[in-house]
């Protein structure tokens, strides 16, 4: 049997370059959600969680990498090199790489981009990211809306546990541009205030963006001091509605239950859960009927969406190495944003962040689409 | 883990205003856009829904092809579908940039935005035939039997699911095409990249 294990990990973010600044910063209280006022985003003011453009200039110039980077490009190769040069694996035919996008290099569609239309295709972008490392293989592109970047850990999984690869790079982004930042708008899914998951005046999301990557590996000699176990993992769709969550929430439930049945870990195991909490109304609520549903009511549960945003198709990826540094630091970290419970169902929403002795957590992601991903993740002790 | 022989039990292609099932023509229609064929295509076949109207491009085109497979036998509900192609939501995407690109004349719409995703097509489906199931939307330059046949693969012999919808949607400007097909333990054609790059190719 191959065990799967997640390894050396880079989020670059509004909270820093590295995972361990990021988590840093998670620990004092800050957040990256700021009000925006920047015209080529959006017309209006928006609260959000961006890179900053300067710090990002800076980095991709430390690494002297030849070409015409986009935004994204620049913010992906940033994060990948970090993890690459970390985890020091020649890549040879054995080494995949996934990448897990939702709109890629939208902004070139823009008027006025200095980049060809061409840079849309999600391909393009594959390409560009493998020919920076030399990766031997073809990047396979996950595009599957707001649970991409966990869902590509379980498609790492398929290729190591089937000795396709031994080793798998992950890196998982979005940018907030203005197509993304317009089209939520129009969903009127946009909060006017720093986000507030689970909360009773939750009204909406902020959108955050971010790059983040990890190692995902099936070799035990390859692990770092914030390792986890991939124990168990599915992605079940509502078959109900595009854009909107089931009311019975459903697709989370029988995710959850299946992964929860592959991992052999029942619900008094699980010491924390790395839920969603995109901070609308209908979202959470679905999130809180799910957990009930589930008898998960009474462990520890956070949505990181207050420090770094809705960081879309890389939400997923980020929120699991946040979870895996919980962990190895044996803190649960405080839910931002979050006050009075309003949800119909009780949940247990951590209020401070506090030292906690952790051993198994389970993130979840949802998405348009209706699509809902879950994944169990065990401590590894190096 | 024993490994079961998967098989290939029905394909189905749609282009060039043709659908096909197991290599033999359903119907055809040259005469129409895009969007008159896949209903006069959706009535003739019997399929009509009226969601699928409302549906952009990429989706009408995977809910035709999936319809021809799964209206066949009642879909099971824990048939997974794993999906892919090369232009991912672009044509959708260009129209709602179109949307936003002027301040004069400034329209973003929530009914087109929700398709700039291009796995909003496998919740469609899903919605139509109850399927409560894995799901996942790949990328590639090309149609790629490979990554398709691991996936499917390892969800079969891994219990993720019963049957796998798989294969490749593509919608770009004025050129689509569609090639599904069903994998699980019954069938004739055996579940090879082979087998699925000789379907692809198949002129029907």
């Amino acid at each position: 049997m191959t065990n799967v294990y997640l390894s050396y990990n880079n989020s670059v973010s509004s909270l820093g370059f590295s995972s361990e600044d990021v988590i840093d910063a998670i620990v004092s209280g800050k957040t990256g959600v700021k009000k925006v006022n920047d015209s080529s985003r959006f017309m209006n003011s928006f609260y959000g969680s961006l890179i900053d453009s300067a710090d990002l200039e800076r980095a991709i110039k430390n690494l002297k990498v030849e070409g015409n980077f986009t935004t994204l490009e620049k913010m992906m190769i940033v994060s990948l090199t970090n993890v690459i040069h970390s985890a020091n694996i020649p890549l040879t035919e054995k080494v995949g790489l996934i990448i897990s996008t939702t709109k890629g290099n939208i902004d070139v569609l823009e008027k006025g981009s200095p980049f060809p239309a061409e840079r849309a295709y999600l391909s393009v972008l594959g390409k560009t990211i493998r020919d920076v490392f030399g990766f031997k293989n073809e990047p396979i592109i996950v595009s599957n809306a707001c649970v991409s970047g966990l869902l590509s850990i379980s498609v790492a999984k398929r290729y190591l546990v089937q000795g396709i690869y031994d080793n798998v790079f992950v890196v998982s982004g979005d940018l907030i541009s203005e197509f993304v930042v317009s089209g939520f708008n129009s969903f009127q899914a946009l909060s006017n205030e720093p986000c507030k998951p689970y909360s009773i005046k939750r009204s909406g999301i902020n959108l955050g963006e971010v790059a983040a990557s990890v190692l995902v590996t099936s070799d035990k000699e390859k692990l770092t001091k914030e390792s986890v176990e991939l124990l168990g993992d599915a992605t079940r769709n509502d078959a109900n509605h595009i854009s909107g969550p089931s009311r019975t929430g459903e697709g989370l439930y029988q995710s959850v239950k299946k992964a929860m049945e592959e991992a052999k870990v029942s619900a008094n195991e699980l010491d924390y859960i790395s839920a969603h909490g995109t901070a609308t109304p209908f979202n959470d609520e679905m999130e809180a009927i799910a957990f009930d549903r589930l008898r998960l009511n009474h462990i520890p549960t956070n949505s990181l969406k207050g420090y770094f945003g809705h960081t879309l198709g890389a939400s997923g990826l980020l929120e699991t190495i946040v979870g895996m540094h919980s962990l190895h630091r044996n803190t649960l970290f405080a839910s931002s944003g979050f006050d009075t419970l309003g949800v119909s169902k009780p949940i247990n929403i951590i209020d401070r962040t506090r030292e906690s002795d952790l051993n198994i957590f389970l993130k979840t992601a949802s998405g348009f689409g209706g699509c809902n991903t879950a994944a169990i993740f065990k401590k590894v002790n190096v | 883990m024993l490994s079961k022989n998967l098989f290939i039990s029905s394909y189905c292609h749609v282009k060039n205003n043709t659908i096909s099932f197991n290599g033999n023509v359903l119907f055809s229609d040259d005469s129409q856009d895009f969007s008159g064929f896949v209903k006069s295509a959706a009535k003739h076949l019997n399929t009509s829904y009226p969601k699928l109207y409302k549906m952009d491009n990429l989706s009408k085109l995977a809910s035709l092809a999936a319809d021809a497979i799964l209206s066949e036998q009642k879909a099971q509900s824990d048939t997974a579908l794993v999906f892919s192609n090369r232009a991912s939501s672009l044509d959708t995407d260009r129209k709602h940039q179109a949307s936003i690109s002027d301040t004069n004349n400034y329209y973003p719409s929530p009914s087109i935005f929700v398709y700039t995703l291009p796995n909003i097509c496998l919740g469609e489906i899903s919605i139509k035939h109850q399927l409560h199931s894995e799901n996942c939307f790949f990328v590639f330059d090309k149609f790629n039997p490979e990554h398709l046949h691991g996936n499917t693969e390892y969800l079969l012999h891994h219990k993720k699911a019963e049957t796998v919808l798989c294969g490749w949607v593509d919608f770009d400007d004025k050129n689509y095409e569609a090639f599904l097909y069903l994998v699980s333990e019954n069938g004739n054609i055996a579940h090879t990249v082979d087998e699925i790059s000789r379907r692809y190719r198949s002129k029907l």
